[in-house]
């Protein structure tokens, strides 16, 4: 079994807010996150696909198809986008960084031909990430 | 199940150098770093925890109280410190970077587990950079559920 990783970077603005809570538990829990007006990263994302190596190609999958596949998937829908607002699935989830890795592994983990996803792990800063690994 | 991790800083020095040993026996296991005047490092921690979202918060743990518990626990302690005057620990431990990365988990497990505010969320993993090229990972000797 072969690990191969594709990295990729986008941008995007969030704030962290439960409409379930009082604005005072949501500022208590959240802090300067709450700011409803949003504050942005510069997230980078790292897929990892494990697999077998295909003789024929020397390859566990054709990276190019995974780049695109990133491209459709996870850039167009996140990329320069404020989360909250004009990712659907972010109206009713918060999206801190826990939610968009696992909403992250939801997109891409069906579209895969070849390989299975096995990790993902999306960096919010240089000094903070988080893993999915599906279960 | 999500595996979160931080990342922190310190510096410290220290001497590899075991009280047992000749001499020689010393200067051949540990070279340079048995240098009785000690060298320092900066060290970069990683913290992991591992839990389920809570769906109140969209977080695995609270990330102000994970920083408030390193910060007291390991950084308050080690950084711009001399390791080997560590008394709570390495008065007898060679503070090699694998015996200060054990000893971060051993210090983490029950803070960062007590302070999760839910049953879930758990130390993972300790890593432990001492230059940009080596470091050391310790799991709390819980082999299952370890993911490289």
């Amino acid at each position: 079994m072969i690990y191969v990783t594709r990295r990729a970077e986008f941008s995007a603005s969030h704030f962290y807010h439960n409409p379930a809570l009082s604005p005072e538990e949501n500022l208590r829990i959240f802090g300067k996150c709450n700011n409803p007006h949003g504050h942005g990263h510069n997230y980078t994302l790292e897929v990892t696909v494990a697999g077998e190596v295909d003789p024929a190609t020397g390859m566990v999958m054709d990276l190019k198809d995974l780049k695109v596949l990133l491209d459709s998937e996870v850039m167009q829908a996140m990329d320069h986008r404020f989360l909250n607002k004009e990712v659907p699935v972010f109206a009713t989830t918060i999206p801190t960084t826990e939610n968009i890795a696992i909403e992250i592994w939801k997109l891409v983990a069906p579209k895969l031909r070849s390989g299975k996803l096995h990790r993902i792990r999306l960096y919010e800063t240089p000094d903070l990430f988080v893993e999915f690994f599906g279960d | 199940m999500v595996y979160l991790t931080r990342r922190y800083r310190f510096s410290a020095s220290h001497r590899l150098h075991n009280d047992g040993l000749s001499a020689e026996a010393n200067k051949r296991l540990y070279g340079k770093c048995d240098n009785p005047f000690g060298h320092g490092h900066n060290y970069v921690l990683e913290v992991t925890v591992a839990g389920a979202v809570d769906p109140k918060t969209g977080m695995v743990l609270d990330l102000t109280r994970m920083d408030e518990t390193v910060q007291r626990e390991v950084l308050d302690r080690f950084d711009l410190t001399n390791l080997n005057l560590d008394d709570r620990h390495f008065g007898a431990v060679v503070p090699t970077t694998e015996n200060l990365c054990m000893e971060i988990f051993e210090t983490l497990r029950d803070k960062l587990n007590e302070k999760s505010g839910g049953p879930s969320a758990r130390l993972n993993r300790v890593r432990l950079e001492e230059t940009a090229s080596n470091f050391f990972e310790y799991f709390g000797d819980v082999q299952a559920g370890v993911r490289l």
